[in-house]
């Protein structure tokens, strides 16, 4: 096949794709006549949900499906210099490895298993730069430095020698991006580029990934999830849902008029900063007549209560020992909800495992509904943990997967002797599935038979089985789609209203947590470095740190986004 | 073999029968990974039958050695009285490899319930509680795992019975050797499930809802971390025959009065194999090789099944199978649910007046191959 004249500056061209899986359950379509086109210097975004089809698309322009999937259609890769036109479809073997980094290459969500462990970072890039080209390895490694310097990686010269562990997850995350411009490829395809990183990083990245069809002159085909990242980085959008691409425009058309019903739920379902808040919303239809925010008592007796907190991992062989949280001070009172905030590693986690109980408390006071756990015993905490309830951050792993959903829930309830089977708690655990929205009949389901949404749901609903006082809510939306994330969390403020519990509501996403907290408390490497209500923190943040997390957050609007980019710029300059 | 699917809301889940463990493997297997298993699985039918219904199917007594008062005398080549022959004691070939087939089935059955149990406590045991518990359990199966087991078997074999074997001596002999040297495996797989499940969060939940540590032990780790134990109780039959039968070619076997042996039986014709009489040795150790082989290859065919990477499906067709809300997970989900917008509807419960739009399309995202197989 030779490229014509009118689709030179086309890299890739994908023509009426369809592709099917064999599964145990039979054929499953994944992408059903999907076309789609990338120039050359352009962003192309493929937003869409889980299941929606969006990476086997991007896969196929690779050929890196698995055995089982059954493709038909076109896809038109062209080389960079607009000499050779391939269907990889039809490829195999050989001529499909010639064109898998030389033509396409591609950067995955987790850098720190994308890179082998075991070669230096310079070794890898070499690796790629030999087996295409009849590079020397000198040669091949003076162009690895080049590139590592190319994408921000200080002192290149030096640090091409070290191992993956030696780099931070955002280096390395670079170094995986170095990896896929080494050859020079005309259409860099990125998965879920940042989704496995921390908002700070992922704007330094975003940033990276911006400069690469202006200096390398490659496309960028960017698969994500998250419509700030679309808003940040794409010139064109296209929406997939089941399978189909339903909706495909540049990106000021797609954020500003969205045709099709479903990028404008998608739309709508996105938290946004200073947004409407679940609180203080307005009472629009009969159904939300019943949603009266809990007003909270200011002096009423803390139900959880920390002094000068201190979490003390214990280093293992000569490893010193972690300090996970340093003298956090905070306090939550009855019917209040405390959104924890903080990155990866800030601690948050650790304060709410603290809580409940999962992790023992080395130093300060920590005191849960009237009982110190600075060394507490587990017998002495047990009649404690009835009134506390656990929303797990990953529902597909938070349910024992031999047991039906009733009978998960009801796990609470026989534990606690008020029932004394599951078959006799039933009639309160239709109940409880009734509360979340569930009917009745989910609860003879197994765990795998429910999607992420509804076992979070049901997990919630296991969380209240007790009626506690407090719960504790560890990134709870995190693993979910951005729809059904607006769905549980809606549930949850109606829940939170209605029944009036405290509650500790962890999450790195600061849009999710001004959605339902009364107050915000910003962790940053284990210390607590600002605290107060979402007008305040989020309005007018005094830390460094605050300012720093909120401005690397990208918002869902290309005008905004480009205007607070250069607010972030700024900020980054100055430190 | 298609699941049928409907558009109602509740998932179509097989009947009991089929999510039997071995008949759900049947359905789920293909080409020659299927062949493997029917044939395992009819050469392992084949030998269980047999030994139930071995005084029935025999023409003679194990120890039988004439009719009324003629003698079947030794040696004879197989005609039509005998089969397969009589051996140089003047048994019939046949009967006692029928008849064989019994020692070998209660062998297999004493060796694995008994290390099973012992194996199963130990393993959940060390796994769940840690700390000096753990470190001593697992010297301790160290040491067992590098006794060789067919030393330990005549050792055992000495001490039940002098070395002089009835049937239950015999038996328990090899068993007891078998289970010893077995117990390890059993620990060490369902220690290191245990270990791995331990810190899955759904016994993270158990642990905050307040249950105690049997209820967590019993209720949600032991019942995931089962898995594997198919595979291994499989292979390990097999070896318990051959434990069996090595003992009785050392010598060390049944009394040919009380009970047939295959192992004892090849033993006494070793001095026939260089005086040209094949049918005294052939058809015993025909009867090992089989019934070992048949065992094998459920366990090996059970095993390939179990990982999804090894399992080989049907290509899938360009038109046909059912498209849509189905989240595309390698391995395959259990069944499709409703389609389009309403069918989501549907499968999210009561609409909701958040937003009008679809809600996601990953009804069930835990591939159905998770149920029974797993990592091995």
């Amino acid at each position: 096949m030779t490229a014509t004249q009118d689709t030179r500056d086309v890299v890739v061209d994908i023509q009426d794709l369809h592709i099917s899986f064999a599964t145990d359950a039979g054929t499953v379509r994944a992408v059903s006549g999907a076309s789609l086109q990338v120039k050359s210097g352009e962003v192309l975004a493929i937003v869409g949900e889980s299941g929606s089809g969006k990476t086997v698309t991007a896969r196929s322009i690779l050929g890196l499906l698995p055995d089982t999937a059954l493709t038909s259609g076109a896809v038109l890769l062209t080389r960079k210099d607009g000499s050779d036109t391939h269907d990889v479809t039809t490829l195999q073997g050989k001529n499909l490895r010639d064109i898998r980094g030389r033509d396409a290459a591609m950067v995955f969500q987790e850098p720190s298993t994308v890179l082998n462990p075991v070669f230096t970072v310079g070794w890898q890039i070499a690796e790629g730069l030999r087996a295409h080209t009849q590079m020397s390895a000198s040669d091949a490694r003076e162009k690895a430095i080049d590139i590592l310097r190319r994408v921000g990686i200080p002192d290149p010269e030096h640090r091409i020698d070290h191992y993956p562990h030696q780099f931070s997850g955002g280096q390395k995350q670079r170094i995986v991006i170095a990896q896929a411009i080494s050859l020079d490829p005309g259409l860099i395809i990125a998965d879920e580029p940042t989704t496995a990183l921390d908002v700070t990083v992922q704007a330094e990245i975003l940033d990276l990934l911006r400069q690469i069809p202006k200096e390398f002159g490659a496309a960028v085909v960017l698969i994500t999830h998250n419509m700030g990242v679309v808003a940040d980085l794409a010139d064109t959008v296209a929406v997939m849902y089941k399978g189909e691409i339903v909706e495909q425009a540049d990106v000021h058309t797609l954020f500003a008029a969205p045709k099709h019903e479903y990028t404008r739920a998608l739309l709508d379902a996105v938290p946004r900063l200073g947004g409407r808040r679940f609180r203080d919303r307005v009472i629009v239809s009969e159904a939300d007549a019943a949603f009266e925010p809990v007003d909270v008592d200011p002096s009423a007796t803390p139900v959880v209560a920390a002094q000068d907190l201190r979490i003390v991992y214990r280093g293992r062989l000569r490893q010193p020992d972690f300090t996970a949280v340093d003298g956090v001070s905070l306090e939550i009172r009855p019917g209040e909800v405390l959104g924890l905030v903080g990155e990866s590693g800030s601690g948050k986690t650790t304060i709410g495992r603290a809580i409940a109980g999962l992790t023992p408390v080395s130093g300060g006071s920590l005191n849960v509904l009237g009982v110190e756990m600075l060394g507490v015993k587990e017998r002495t905490f047990r009649p404690i943990r009835r009134r506390i309830g656990f929303v797990f951050q990953d529902p597909a792993t938070s349910f024992n997967p031999l047991l039906t959903i009733a009978q998960c829930v009801a796990e609470p309830l026989v534990v606690h002797g008020i029932s004394s089977s599951a078959q006799e708690a039933r009639r309160r655990v239709d109940e409880l599935l009734e509360a979340v929205q569930l009917p009745k009949a989910f609860g003879d389901r197994f765990p795998h038979e429910l999607s992420g949404g509804q076992r979070q749901r049901a997990s919630l609903a296991r969380a209240l089985a007790l009626d506690p006082e407090l719960l504790i809510a560890d990134e709870p939306t995190s693993a979910l789609d951005v729809s059904v994330q607006a769905r549980v969390l809606d549930l949850f403020a109606r829940l939170q209203a209605e029944l009036g519990f405290a509650c500790l509501f962890i999450s790195h996403d600061l849009a999710v947590v001004d959605l339902l907290a009364h107050r915000i408390a910003v962790l940053h490497n284990g210390v607590l470095v600002e605290e107060g209500t979402g007008d305040e923190v989020l309005g007018a943040p005094k830390h460094p740190y605050t300012q720093r997390l909120l401005a690397s957050l990208p918002v869902p609007d290309p005008v905004e986004q480009a205007a607070r980019r250069e607010t972030w710029r700024n900020l980054r300059a100055a430190d | 073999m298609t699941i049928p699917t409907n558009v109602a809301p509740a998932p179509v889940r097989p009947s009991l029968w089929k999510r039997l463990p071995v008949v759900h493997q049947v359905r789920s297997s293909v080409g020659l990974q299927r062949s493997m298993l029917v044939g395992g699985l009819v050469l392992v039918g084949i030998y269980v039958i047999t030994a139930l219904f071995a005084p029935w199917l025999a023409p003679y007594g194990f120890a039988q050695i004439r009719v009324g008062d003629t003698l079947f005398g030794s040696q004879q080549p197989p005609s039509s009285e005998h089969w397969f022959g009589t051996t140089v004691a003047g048994y019939d070939v046949l009967s006692r490899c029928l008849w064989g087939a019994r020692p070998a089935l209660l062998v297999m059955l004493a060796a694995v319930v008994l290390s099973i149990f012992i194996g199963v406590t130990g393993g959940l045991l060390s796994g769940y509680f840690g700390g000096w518990v753990d470190r001593v359990l697992v010297v301790v199966a160290d040491a067992i795992y590098a006794f060789p087991s067919l030393l330990l078997a005549i050792v055992a074999a000495i001490v039940i019975n002098h070395g002089q074997s009835d049937l239950w001596g015999g038996i328990l002999a090899a068993a007891v050797a078998i289970t010893v040297v077995f117990i390890p495996q059993y620990f060490r797989v369902i220690r290191a499930e245990t270990v791995r499940i331990k810190s899955e969060a759904f016994v993270e939940s158990a642990r905050v809802i307040g249950a105690s540590h049997p209820r967590i032990m019993t209720r949600h780790v032991l019942r995931n971390s089962t898995r594997t134990l198919p595979l291994i109780l499989t292979l390990n039959c097999s070896e318990a025959v051959l434990t069996l039968a090595a003992l009785g070619f050392l010598g060390f076997g049944i009394e040919p009065t009380v009970a047939a042996d295959w192992g004892y039986d090849l033993n006494k014709s070793l001095s026939d194999v260089t005086s040209g009489i094949w049918w005294t040795s052939l058809y015993p150790g025909l009867a090992i090789a089989l019934s070992v082989l048949g065992v094998t290859l459920v366990g090996e065919s059970l095993n390939d099944l179990a990982d999804p990477r090894l399992r080989t499906r049907r290509a899938a067709s360009q038109a046909a199978g059912v498209v849509g809300a189905v989240t595309v997970v390698p391995g395959g989900v259990l069944s499709a649910g409703a389609e389009g917008i309403e069918g989501l509807d549907l499968l999210e419960g009561t609409a909701d007046e958040l937003f009008a739009g679809p809600t996601e399309d990953e009804p069930l995202a835990r591939p159905s191959t998770d149920e029974e197989g797993g990592r091995s």
